[in-house]
């Protein structure tokens, strides 16, 4: 047997060839883009219905918060008019569509009722036209705008009385104010007046035995001490007792002695620039005339009389910026601690569990009053109230990560890694923590709700403080409404409404997110 | 024997936190400045008083003092301004009594109501039944609970006129807080408290139940026979109570912390109102105190959470690694 001694081969280099030297060997190019570890996610995400919906709203109020500002051109959110405080909503298109706006309903005696329609008739009548009750009732500035119920009773006096309800227009019912001007304001009123078309002045009222409250100015008409309507006929005087719509009037206007009715009387003042002026004024039209705009308040004014929309939209700003806030700090805080703790084990992992163990079980509430009675005079209540929040906050997130690191670090591609001479920073950085990076996000996303929610209580109890200079949060809109939202229910309404609406929102949200980046958990309640 | 190990270990540990809380509570608190009453006579008697409490000495004999008191004569300190010279642990003590008796009308509601709620969901697993409860479960989860303080007193005082607004004092219900007419006015926060546990309850039982209900032992037990009731109630349902019992027995650990805010709305004169009185006339002792009971609330809960994991369900070994 002869063997062929392999290494005695020779063969001529030039005789070799590549088998596929003539087509190139490229990898196919894929069809479609690759997925990527968001996109496989955000995929995922999509197919839940409720998370979208969830989204979509979240990003509307959002929306709404940044944008609600920008809409109202007349007054911004510090704008306030005491007048109009705790009306209700009122829209300028609804009223132009012919709809009832800015009304509540409220029960009347025959007197208030005949005092509210006074303010109608009075903004009709000024030259001494006979207007009854029922011919104001068409008025632009009538108040009443419907009376939905009439019930009588008798009373144990075997006397008929009556008691109406009607829906009334708040802003309409202040009617006339009496006001003290300058002469060059009362120069531009009347250039306005001349130039809308709207009358502001009106005339003024006599201080007689027929004036019920001189300081009143929607006493214009002739009435008794008690406010009961007079009627003159002749000589004699009857008062009006129950309320008729065929009623007209006796007006008690200042005139002068021609019988024109005076509109404006010099109270003091020297020079022409000094000279004051009392006038009586219709104020919805004064209004117009001091702001350029007819009041406009979606959702209504609040207690001191600024919008309640624009306070919301603040609010909301507020809220959310202290939720993100936290929720980026904890996450950072969190991610660092727990990945520390999760990776060292050991020792290391003993102590700082102790000291998150400590912190983690002081009472939330107990943290935030002691740096609130310690830090809000200093930094002011909201710094104040994030460092609580950092204190305490992050340990949720720091356990989540710790748990992943305990899961992911004695993997085989960890072990591969540090065999390759990976260092502890890059291992954890690199390695381990893009695969927790889905549970941290959720939970990042969890916290939002929970800090808008404890952040309102706070506020709300009176723990935090929120003065007026250091903004509006939800929480202390609520607490605003807290002692007479019974009497106005939209000042309550509307911070609860979006308040509840965000906190289910995000629920949801944050319920999508953890199914989409971990779906080995889909359907596991917490 | 090593779950006895375990339990003082849970116990010691809980005591070591507890000191380090208290350490930094009374520090934080005791160098606050003190308010003093304008009246000269009750000024002098006061710091006279303050003078031989020990208030005037440097913190770390104060702090000694504190902790000896406790032990001694188990003094927490006295009231100054919400209740003169009363001990601020009576004070405590008599403010349990509402709280307390709320919470329990409220779990005695929910626990029935939401069990019974998560056990039916569950069973009609992604029938329409389901979908209604497990979406109303999410709405009520999430609405903050004073959002339905508020709602009960719109519908149940304003609209139809059944409840009272607050809860009565108690001189207006007979000087006893087990009276009929206390009891009405108690509706009002019970609900308010309830729909949020009865959501939270149902849907930990509703994802215990659907999980032990798709297990082998299930399957298993319908192939020897019995029928879908007999199985889930012999089985899953037993099952499946396993970590809804311990969270349920938690709750009632921390009935005595109530919940502040539907106090404050329906003024109930328990230990939430104590709390807020306290930090707003300044009130340390009292403060303290109350600072020191959440934490200890908190505290056991989880310890009694944690420990009758194991006396329900002896597979659960405490401690194990």
């Amino acid at each position: 047997m002869s063997t062929v001694n392999v290494n005695e081969i020779k063969i001529d280099p030039s005789k070799f060839a590549f088998v596929n030297e003539a087509d190139k060997l490229h990898d196919k190019k894929f069809e479609d883009k690759p997925i990527g570890y968001f996109k496989d996610a955000w995929i995922r995400f999509r197919k839940s219905r409720a998370s979208v919906v969830a989204l979509i709203i979240i990003l509307s109020i959002v929306a709404f918060a940044f944008v609600a500002p920008l809409c109202v051109r007349s007054h911004d959110q510090a704008f306030m008019v005491p007048t109009y405080a705790k009306n209700s909503p009122r829209i300028v298109a609804l009223k132009n569509l012919g709809l009832k706006t800015g009304f509540t309903s409220r029960d009347f005696s025959d007197r208030s009722l005949m005092k509210a329609l006074a303010v109608g008739v009075g903004a009709e009548e000024y030259k001494g036209q006979d207007v009854s009750f029922a011919d104001a009732m068409d008025s632009e500035y009538m108040p009443i705008l419907e009376i939905t119920n009439v019930t009588t009773s008798i009373g144990a006096d075997k006397k008929e009385t009556h008691s109406y309800t009607a829906d009334i227009e708040t802003y309409l019912e202040v009617g006339f104010l009496y006001k003290s001007i300058e002469q060059h304001e009362l120069e531009s009123i009347l250039a306005w007046e001349q130039e809308t078309g709207k009358k502001v002045l009106y005339p003024l009222v006599e201080n007689n035995e027929y004036n019920m409250d001189p300081t009143d100015a929607n006493c214009w008409y002739k009435s008794d001490a008690k406010g009961n309507p007079l009627k003159e006929k002749g000589d004699k005087v009857t008062k009006i007792k129950e309320y008729d719509e065929s009623l007209v009037l006796a007006d008690n206007y200042k005139r002068d002695k021609d019988g024109n009715p005076i509109y404006y009387e010099y109270t003091g003042g020297g020079s022409v620039d000094t000279a004051q002026y009392k006038i009586r004024v219709l104020y919805i039209n004064y209004y117009e005339y001091l702001y350029g705009a007819e009041p406009n308040y979606i959702f209504g004014t609040d207690a001191q009389g600024r919008d309640l929309m624009l306070r919301l939209a603040g609010g909301i700003r507020l809220s959310l910026l202290i939720a993100v806030c936290v929720s980026v700090v904890n996450f950072i805080i969190g991610a660092f601690y727990g990945s520390t703790e999760g990776y060292y084990g050991g020792a290391v992992d003993l102590v700082m569990e102790r000291i998150s163990d400590i912190l983690s079980n002081m009472p939330f509430v107990v943290v935030a009053t002691l740096f609130q009675i310690h830090l809000a005079k200093k930094v002011g209540p909201i710094p104040s109230l994030l460092f609580a929040y950092f204190t305490t906050g992050w340990i949720g997130t720091a356990y989540r990560v710790r748990t992943q690191f305990y899961r992911f670090k004695n993997q085989e591609y960890v072990m591969a890694a540090r065999t390759l001479g990976a260092k502890d920073k890059r291992i954890i950085w690199k390695h381990i923590f893009p695969n927790s990076l889905g549970t941290i996000i959720t939970s990042a996303a969890l916290t939002i709700p929970g800090v808008i929610n404890s952040e309102s209580m706070l506020s709300y109890l009176g723990i935090v403080k929120l003065g007026s200079s250091s903004g509006t949060s939800l929480g202390t809109l609520l607490s605003d409404a807290a002692a007479i939202w019974t009497n106005y229910p939209h000042l309550l309404f509307f911070p609860a409404i979006t308040l509840s609406l965000l906190m289910i929102c995000f629920n949801l949200f944050g319920n999508g997110l953890r199914d989409a980046f971990n779906p080995a958990l889909r359907g596991v309640e917490e | 024997m090593r779950m006895f190990k375990y339990v003082l270990k849970r116990i010691a540990l809980m005591f070591f936190v507890l000191f380090v809380i208290t350490t930094i509570a009374f520090v934080l608190i005791r160098i606050l400045p003190r308010d003093l009453p304008l009246e000269a006579s009750q000024k002098e008697a006061i710091l006279a008083r303050w003078e031989a409490l020990g208030y005037n000495e440097p913190l770390l004999i104060q702090y000694g003092i504190y902790w000896k008191n406790i032990i001694t004569k188990w003094d927490f300190g006295t009231s100054w301004q919400i209740a003169y010279r009363k001990p601020a642990w009576d004070l405590l003590v008599s403010r349990l009594t509402p709280t307390v008796l709320i919470n329990v009308y409220s779990l005695l509601f929910s626990i029935p109501l939401g069990l019974a709620l998560g056990v039916f969901a569950a069973i009609k697993k992604n029938k329409w039944q389901d979908n209604v409860i497990s979406t109303l479960v999410i709405v009520f989860i999430s609405v903050p609970s004073y959002v339905y303080a508020f709602l009960v007193q719109y519908i149940f005082f304003f609209k139809l006129g059944w409840l009272p607004l607050q809860l009565y004092s108690l001189a207006d219900a007979g000087n006893t807080y087990f009276s009929w007419k206390m009891f009405h006015s108690m509706i009002g926060p019970v609900l308010a408290m309830s729909f949020g546990e009865i959501a939270g309850l149902c849907r930990f039982s509703r994802a215990e139940l659907t999980e032990t209900l798709t297990s082998d032992y299930m399957l298993l037990a319908r192939t020897k026979g019995l029928t879908r009731a007999q199985a889930t109630a012999r089985h899953a349902f037993k099952n499946a109570m396993v970590p809804v019992l311990p969270s349920i027995i938690g709750s009632f650990v921390s009935i005595m912390g109530g919940s502040m805010i539907i106090e404050k709305i329906f003024s109930v004169p328990g230990v939430g109102p104590l709390y807020l009185t306290a930090i707003g006339t300044l009130d340390y002792d009292v403060f303290m105190l109350d600072s020191l009971f959440y934490t200890f609330i908190g505290l056991i809960g989880g310890i009694i959470i944690d420990l009758s994991y194991g006396f329900i369900d002896p597979r659960i070994r405490m401690g194990e690694k």
